[in-house]
């Protein structure tokens, strides 16, 4: 049983609590001394760590913008800006050859695992099949098996099918599912109330067709959780493309910036054009950025629900926001399957259902997942 | 006409439900992973660590000879060495300020979601560009020194000084501490506030309150990061690869040398694929034999909520 802070005061347990106001409990409570002195030192301890985190963004892009003969002074502003670097490193290196790579590598490994996870996961969570405890245990426990074991027979196995120095093998291992990914989306699937296919079920719908057309809809946040997830480590991902890409044409962004350091890093013997490497660093982490603050939601509280004991409250400004998704999308089944209801328009929440009690989903039945990657 | 009369149930002398056949057919995709991909490798790595392979000529069996190199292999304990050095560093210096700035951030109320994003940028930045990003700022007349010069403190080259180049890589493991920041707080912010109350009507100081109300309320997210960085942490490879290792030599690459670069570099470079399996099976050991003590530690020291009440 969780305990809803900011309602310590006797206030009923059932009332939903604004965030703002709990919040500012929370803050309250904690924030204790509200001595000047201690007030001070905490803004300033803030002000500082900012500074910390924020600097080094301010650098990479100052650093793209010097010239060779100034990229390893530390002022900040350089002066002149010199912007021709953006377009001279597009011009030294097939830089946009890479990226192109890398969008291509980073969204057919994104969907594959998504979708194959999401089958699976669904297996866990829906089916009663014999061993299912224990083929569950296995799939965790492969979590814990480090890469470097399957590394070389992997190898090998892409090698003999004559995928060395093509792009498939940084994606297609994707199809078939990652065990953190079925962890974390079974734990959604679980959150949804067995009875809304069983009614399905009762209606005559095929078990891909619950699949598809109920399980996938009401838990589409976490889907995107997914895709965010597995784009981003796939756009940071070294290793795979140094052991399976020969040719710099099908480079990806990493793969390539890291040639770039070998090539221009003055400390290891390269030649001493460092601002091309840092240019290109800014070419490679904008769009994580742009993305980022796109998908924020999802980023954050992906993360948040990787941790254990973290499922009483949302993480960011929208309480429950995971459990929104199956509460105000109840959606009576018969209509989604006529068609006359898309799953995913959230305008049904008013709608009472026929079966009482049936498909109404109180939030003590969300539970958040509880693992990690 | 549905689903449901389409298939009948399967007669035969198995008797298999249809909803077993569907639930294996949606296993499918990670029954074939499985098996190709992760058991059928296992079983193969293992095989391969008793032989000579170079992925050219056939693999010729030696039994334990790639083993007995491990141990008379002095880059071994060399990589050993600087990984469990880096861990050791990396790990508590991790756990400390991610818990410190998890509960500045709990302090600051409203704004906090400003403060978790900016916390979290850094780890969403790929991590070559993090590599070449540092290679400027560890370096001898970099920004870290220039910053440390402001407070009278003259400091060494990050990136060549072979006693100063783990410090550096683990500075610059810090800067990525914004999934753990988040871990935290979330966590955080499930303590229930009237033990807070009660602690404090009872006289309890903030260490006390800290040490007695806090650590055992978020001690199953501090002992999952725990778990999940020393795993991580072992495993160091990106980072260290692009700075130090961009160039067959170079300054400082045996104190960088840690121990799945040097897999890397007898597999792929020596395509010695045999010693490369024998290592790659001692790393999970290593791997296995820490979790597991982690895992009983933890029996002692992990709060679950609801137990022994």
């Amino acid at each position: 049983m969780t305990i809803q802070q900011g309602q310590v005061g006797g206030a009923p347990p059932a009332a939903p609590v604004a965030p703002a106001t709990a919040r500012m409990d929370l803050a309250a409570a904690h924030g204790r001394t509200t001595g000047a002195i201690s007030r001070i030192l905490f803004l300033a301890t803030l002000s500082f760590a900012t500074f910390l985190f924020i600097f080094p963004f301010v650098w990479l892009v100052s650093a793209s913008l010097k010239t060779r003969a100034t990229v390893f002074n530390n002022e900040l502003f350089p002066a002149p800006l010199y912007f021709e670097n953006f377009p001279t490193v597009f011009e030294l290196a097939p830089l946009a050859t890479w990226f192109f790579n890398s969008v291509l590598v980073g969204v057919l490994a994104a969907a594959a695992v998504t979708i194959s996870s999401a089958l699976v996961a669904f297996a866990f969570a829906y089916f009663r099949f014999p061993f299912r405890n224990a083929i569950f245990g296995v799939v965790l426990a492969t979590m814990m098996l480090p890469g470097a074991v399957t590394l070389i027979p992997n190898f090998l196995i892409w090698n003999a099918l004559g995928q060395v120095n093509t792009l498939t093998p940084l994606w297609a291992g994707n199809l078939f599912a990652s065990a953190f990914y079925i962890f974390l989306l079974r734990q959604f699937f679980l959150g949804l109330p067995r009875e809304l296919f069983e009614a399905a079920r009762v209606d005559g719908a095929s078990y891909p067709r619950m699949w598809w057309n109920i399980a996938l809809p009401l838990t589409r946040a976490a889907l995107i959780v997914v895709f965010i997830f597995e784009l981003k480590a796939s756009w940071t991902d070294l290793l795979k493309p140094l052991i399976f890409l020969k040719d710099t044409a099908l480079f990806t962004l990493p793969r390539g910036l890291q040639s770039l350091v070998s090539r221009f890093n003055p400390a290891t013997g390269g030649q001493g054009e460092f601002q091309y490497v840092m240019a290109a660093s800014v070419v490679i982490t904008l769009p994580m950025i742009v993305i980022f603050f796109l998908a924020q939601r999802y980023f954050v509280e992906g993360i948040a629900t990787t941790a254990p004991r973290a499922e009483s409250r949302s993480v960011t400004g929208s309480p429950q926001a995971w459990c929104k998704t199956p509460v105000e999308k109840a959606i009576p089944y018969e209509q989604v399957r006529r068609g006359t209801r898309d799953p995913r328009a959230a305008d049904v929440a008013a709608r009472p259902s026929r079966n009482q009690g049936g498909t109404s989903w109180t939030r003590s039945s969300c539970s958040r997942p509880t693992m990690t990657p | 006409m549905t689903a449901a009369t389409a298939s009948a149930p399967t007669g035969g002398r198995w008797r298999i439900s249809q909803e077993t056949r569907w639930a294996f057919i949606f296993l499918l995709p990670w029954i074939f992973g499985f098996l190709v991909f992760t058991a059928g490798p296992m079983i193969a790595s293992l095989a391969i660590s008793f032989t000579e392979y170079n992925g050219i000529r056939p693999p010729e069996f030696v039994a334990l000879e790639n083993y007995e190199d491990l141990l008379s292999d002095r880059r071994i304990p060399l990589a050993l060495t600087n990984t469990a050095i880096y861990t050791l560093l990396h790990v508590p210096a991790v756990i400390i300020l991610a818990l410190a700035l998890a509960m500045l951030l709990l302090r600051v109320g409203r704004a906090s979601g400003f403060f978790r994003t900016v916390f979290y940028l850094p780890t969403i930045t790929p991590t070559v560009a993090v590599a070449t990003l540092f290679l400027l700022i560890l370096g001898g007349n970099g920004l870290l020194n220039q910053g440390l010069g402001v407070l009278g403190i003259s400091g060494p080259n990050w990136l060549t000084d072979p006693q100063w180049v783990k410090p550096g890589i683990v500075i610059m493991s810090l800067w990525s501490l914004g999934s753990t920041v988040v871990i935290y707080f979330a966590a955080l912010r499930n303590v229930p506030l009237e033990l807070y109350e009660a602690a404090r009507i009872d006289g309890a100081d903030s260490w006390q309150q800290f040490r007695n109300i806090t650590v055992p309320f978020i001690s199953g997210a501090l002992f999952f990061t725990i778990v999940v960085n020393t795993i991580a942490s072992l495993q160091i490879f990106t980072e260290v690869f692009t700075m130090f290792f961009s160039q067959r030599s170079g300054p400082a690459q045996g104190s960088a040398l840690f121990y799945v670069i040097y897999l890397f570099q007898k597999a792929f470079s020596d395509l010695d694929f045999g010693y490369a399996s024998a290592m790659a099976w001692l790393l999970f050991a290593i791997i296995l034999v820490i979790t597991i003590i982690q895992l009983r530690l933890s029996k002692r020291f992990v709060y679950y909520e609801g137990e022994g009440r």
